[in-house]
């Protein structure tokens, strides 16, 4: 996971490409498929792994457009990693406008290319100097951050205490980073809302915990830091999400063991050793919660990863749990506990639920 | 029938009149009872109001069926009657038509008519008839293919003007360069259905032969489609042989070239076939005929039977073949009837028919508007209630002048006459729509006209027409009729779509030449920033792509 590879295996396979074409041939570039249909999962290492099937690019009449923006698209990533910049999506949407007739309409059409050249060399974008536009993640609790001063590359400590009500923000690049921390355990929560809550009262400081909010699916950045800070510290991670199909399936697999799209590097951004603490359709009966109806897209959810999601598959317990749900045919919020009142969730929920782990869903 | 039932009816109104409801008997009487008068009528009294109707009178009231329902539509509807006895009259002398129409406006309501032909002329004795009674001529009694058929047209319009301006009809008719060409002035007297001539001088005309007629009458002048100068324009399409000039009411002249050098083969007559006629003709026929035994009348008065099918026929009604025809009772008539409708006979001749021709369609089309594709089928002849008929259609495709996203412009013609109104109600219309012209490449949403700049001719040939009004606009639905004119859009239809086809495939294969060379610099440019390549060997990157991509697309 060192910038040094990309250069090399961009240049051979444009090495390829030329060659082929003073062959008189018509160059052919192999995509590994992203998608759920394309991965096994790994038991033993817990994430999902890309499978063999690749789709070809042959180079015609009818694909020479594409194939001149993804091999633009590769020299622009050299370009980037040669000179140590980064450049956003959107950004390299509009480096594109600089390519006549080769630049892209829209941005779909450049995100298109670039997830196809990034799983074409089996690396992460960042790597290929392209960064997302999203926020990784905030995190608060009983954690220090070892970065280091982009200009000078001085260490630097970031006490994540020290933030008072708000929070330290996850970057883009983590590989670098190194954590001192004497906590418990990691509770990864879905929504900023609850983040705040447990952040204004100090339940980290309670619980002994790090905190980290996700803010719905989680990004790259923010599933390999919390992988790393787990892997080097030894600390089990938890996981607080809404009670509903899509907490589940996308939001918390995602988060474990990767997601079909990314399947050909989940192997770095999965958090294999995350447990699922709530809210589990057994704590919608249990804790009495308020719930709203399944729409229709929840319920078709709900079966679409029983029935075909690796991970569901695999393990029982789940799609024992996503059936429940789906019987229940109700969804439940985190934000539902604050029916029993507004700090119920810190006094008893998680307390409560963290005192057996054990019983923590796969 | 009809008669008796009337009666009934007008028995039974006297009698439920008197019925007062039960309920007003017991309320207190009306302070001024005055009991309503019932008049009764007698038979006698009925009979004193009944009389002859004339058919002048009764189109008098029911213009509208014969195309005078609006003043635009009138001014059409003389010029097309006057221009169809032209040509039929020209063609059935054996003379190429020269027809010139003039149309003056005397008023913003009124104008003048005269059309002028080349044709063989009238004898003078037969002018009054022909212009100034209803229902008199030579076609309604035959079986032939023409443009008129019930002798109704000319005299009606000249009723029509009669009756809106007071004007006499008036006609110049010359029968030969020896002969004086005479003048009339024609009135109808529409309660007696017979002409008054009003003047009838010998004057001096040019031509040597020929007739033209004037009518005065009130209309309204428009141009577009439906107007005269569509019908101008369409006559010329749908008859290639004429030569026709037209003065429009503004003073604009416009010429259509004659474009074919010979006329159309003569169509020909037949006799009725006996599939097609009905048992109240059949009745007439029989006590009308000058056959002397009913197989005579039979072989004699029918196309496609012979005395022997007569004796087959005649043996089917259980009746000798030596009856005399004329004393057949109704009942016999009807066992006639039947035993002709169970008897397998030949179809009619086909070949009485005069097609236009898919040549001359193509010429009258290409006269008419510059498009890119043009195609036409002429169908063989097909028969429906015994008469014969063949449909004839022909398209323009992609004209300049014509909407791209607009529905198609349909032309309708029977009979080389031009069908101008009614469009909806046509069997043509009908057909067109349920063609399915996207299997062609041209769009059509459902329940309608495809759309698209197209031109499409459908021409109809038959000895009788079926028309669904004596208008003569629009073609009654006949299963056979119908399914003929699907085959023959099909036909041209087919022909298009392989000709849309191929442009599209041509203007894709043009797409990809822009392809190969918009983008195969990118790659070579792309290739340079990657591997630092000289420009040279940049170059020959790009040149051997294309060469490869090019070689690979034409194999």
């Amino acid at each position: 996971m060192s910038d040094t590879g990309v250069i090399p295996k961009i240049k051979k396979e444009a090495k390829g490409v030329e060659e082929q074409i003073l062959k008189r041939k018509k160059p052919t570039l192999y995509f590994p498929i992203r998608s759920l249909a394309n991965v096994r999962y790994l038991e033993k290492e817990g994430y999902f792994e890309i499978k063999g099937k690749k789709k070809e690019r042959t180079l015609t009449v009818n694909t020479v457009k594409t194939f001149a923006q993804t091999l633009k698209m590769m020299a622009l990533s050299k370009t980037l990693v040669e000179t140590d910049d980064i450049a956003t999506k959107r950004e390299a949407y509009y480096v594109s406008k600089n390519w006549g007739d080769a630049r892209f309409l829209e941005q779909e059409e450049s995100d298109t290319v670039m997830d196809d050249v990034e799983a074409l060399f089996e690396v992460n974008r960042e790597q290929m100097g392209f960064v997302p536009e999203e926020k990784g993640g905030d995190v608060a609790g009983t954690l220090v951050v070892v970065d280091k001063d982009p200009n000078t590359g001085k260490a630097i400590r970031i006490d994540c205490t020290k933030f008072g009500s708000g929070a330290y923000s996850i970057p883009i690049s983590v590989e670098d980073l190194k954590f001192e921390t004497t906590a418990a355990f990691i509770l990864v929560i879905e929504t900023a809302g609850m983040f705040q809550r447990l952040v204004k009262h100090g339940y980290w400081k309670k619980a002994n915990c790090i905190l980290v909010s996700m803010g719905g699916v989680p990004t790259r950045a923010c599933r390999r830091f919390i992988r790393r800070l787990a892997d080097t510290k030894k600390i089990p991670v938890y996981v607080f999400v809404d009670g509903d199909p899509y907490g589940i399936s996308n939001i918390y697999r995602t988060f474990k063991v990767g997601s079909g799209n990314a399947a050909h590097i989940n192997e770095f951004f999965c958090v294999p050793q995350a447990r699922f603490l709530g809210i589990t359709p057994q704590d919608i009966i249990d804790y009495k919660l308020p719930t709203h109806p399944l729409k229709e897209v929840d319920v078709k959810r709900a079966k679409d990863a029983i029935k075909n999601d690796p991970f569901f598959k695999h393990h029982k317990p789940w799609a024992k749990a996503m059936e429940q749900l789906v019987t229940m045919g109700v969804r439940a919020e985190q934000q539902a506990l604050a029916a029993h009142g507004l700090n119920y969730v810190m006094d008893t929920y998680l307390p409560e639920k963290i005192a057996h782990p054990d019983k923590f869903l796969p | 029938m009809a008669q008796a039932q009337l009666k009934m009816k007008l028995k039974k109104v006297p009698r439920k009149s008197p019925a007062v409801p039960a309920s007003k008997k017991a309320g207190p009487p009306p302070s001024k009872p005055e009991p309503r008068k019932i008049v009764r009528l007698t038979a006698a009294d009925l009979a004193e109001k009944q009389r002859e109707i004339s058919v002048s009178e009764f189109f008098t009231k029911n213009r509208h069926l014969l195309g005078f329902d609006s003043p635009a539509k009138a001014l059409l509807t003389t010029v097309k009657e006057a221009v169809d006895n032209a040509l039929d009259a020209c063609e059935e002398a054996g003379i190429l038509p020269d027809i010139l129409i003039e149309i003056q406006a005397i008023s913003e309501t009124r104008y003048r008519v005269a059309v002028q032909d080349n044709g063989p002329g009238i004898v003078k004795a037969q002018i009054p008839k022909i212009f100034g009674q209803l229902l008199y001529g030579s076609k309604f009694h035959r079986l032939r293919q023409s443009r008129g058929q019930q002798g109704i047209g000319i005299s009606a319009a000249g009723m029509y003007g009669q009756l809106t301006t007071g004007k006499p009809i008036t006609v110049i008719s010359r029968v030969g360069a020896n002969k004086p060409a005479h003048k009339f002035d024609i009135q109808i007297d529409t309660r007696r259905n017979a002409p008054v001539v009003t003047a009838d001088d010998e004057v001096e005309w040019k031509p040597e032969h020929g007739t033209r007629v004037e009518i005065e009458i009130e209309a309204t002048y428009k141009k577009g489609r439906h107007s005269v100068d569509g019908y101008v324009e369409q006559t010329a399409m749908a008859n290639p042989h004429a030569a026709i000039a037209y003065v429009a009411p503004d003073g604009e002249r416009l010429t259509m070239e004659r474009v074919a050098a010979e006329l159309p083969k003569p169509p020909l007559e037949i006799k009725p076939h006996p599939h097609g006629v009905e048992l109240g003709i059949l009745l007439k026929m029989l006590h009308e005929t000058k056959a002397r035994n009913l197989r005579a009348f039979l072989s004699g008065e029918f196309s496609r039977v012979s005395p022997a099918v007569a004796e087959e026929i005649a043996r089917g009604a259980s009746l000798s073949p030596n009856m005399t025809p004329q004393k057949a009772a109704r009942e016999q008539a009807e066992a006639l009837y039947n035993a002709v409708q169970a008897t397998k006979l030949m179809a009619p001749p086909s070949n009485v028919l005069s097609p236009i021709g898919e040549e001359l369609l193509l010429t009258g089309l290409k006269k008419q508007v510059e498009a890119r594709f043009y195609a036409a089928t002429t169908r063989s002849p097909s028969v429906y209630r015994g008469n014969p008929f063949l449909v004839e259609a022909a398209l323009a495709y992609g004209a300049d002048s014509l909407p791209a996203d607009e529905p198609i412009t349909l032309l309708r013609f029977a009979n080389r006459v031009p069908l101008l109104y009614q469009q909806s109600a046509c069997a043509v219309t009908k057909s067109v729509i349920q063609t399915n012209w996207k299997s062609y490449g041209i769009q059509q949403s459902r329940g309608a006209l495809p759309s698209g700049p197209i031109i499409l001719m459908v021409h109809i040939a038959s000895v009788w027409v079926p028309f669904t009004s004596e208008s003569k606009e629009s073609v009654a639905s006949y299963p056979q009729i119908a399914k003929e004119i699907r085959l023959a859009l099909q036909d041209v239809g087919r022909k298009l779509g392989i000709f849309i086809r191929r442009g599209l495939r041509e203007e894709d294969a043009e797409k990809k030449r822009s392809y190969i060379e918009k983008y195969i610099p990118h790659i070579g440019i792309a290739l340079q920033e990657i591997l630092g390549i000289d420009d040279k060997r940049k170059e020959k990157v790009c040149a051997t792509l294309k060469d490869t991509l090019e070689r690979s697309r034409q194999l």
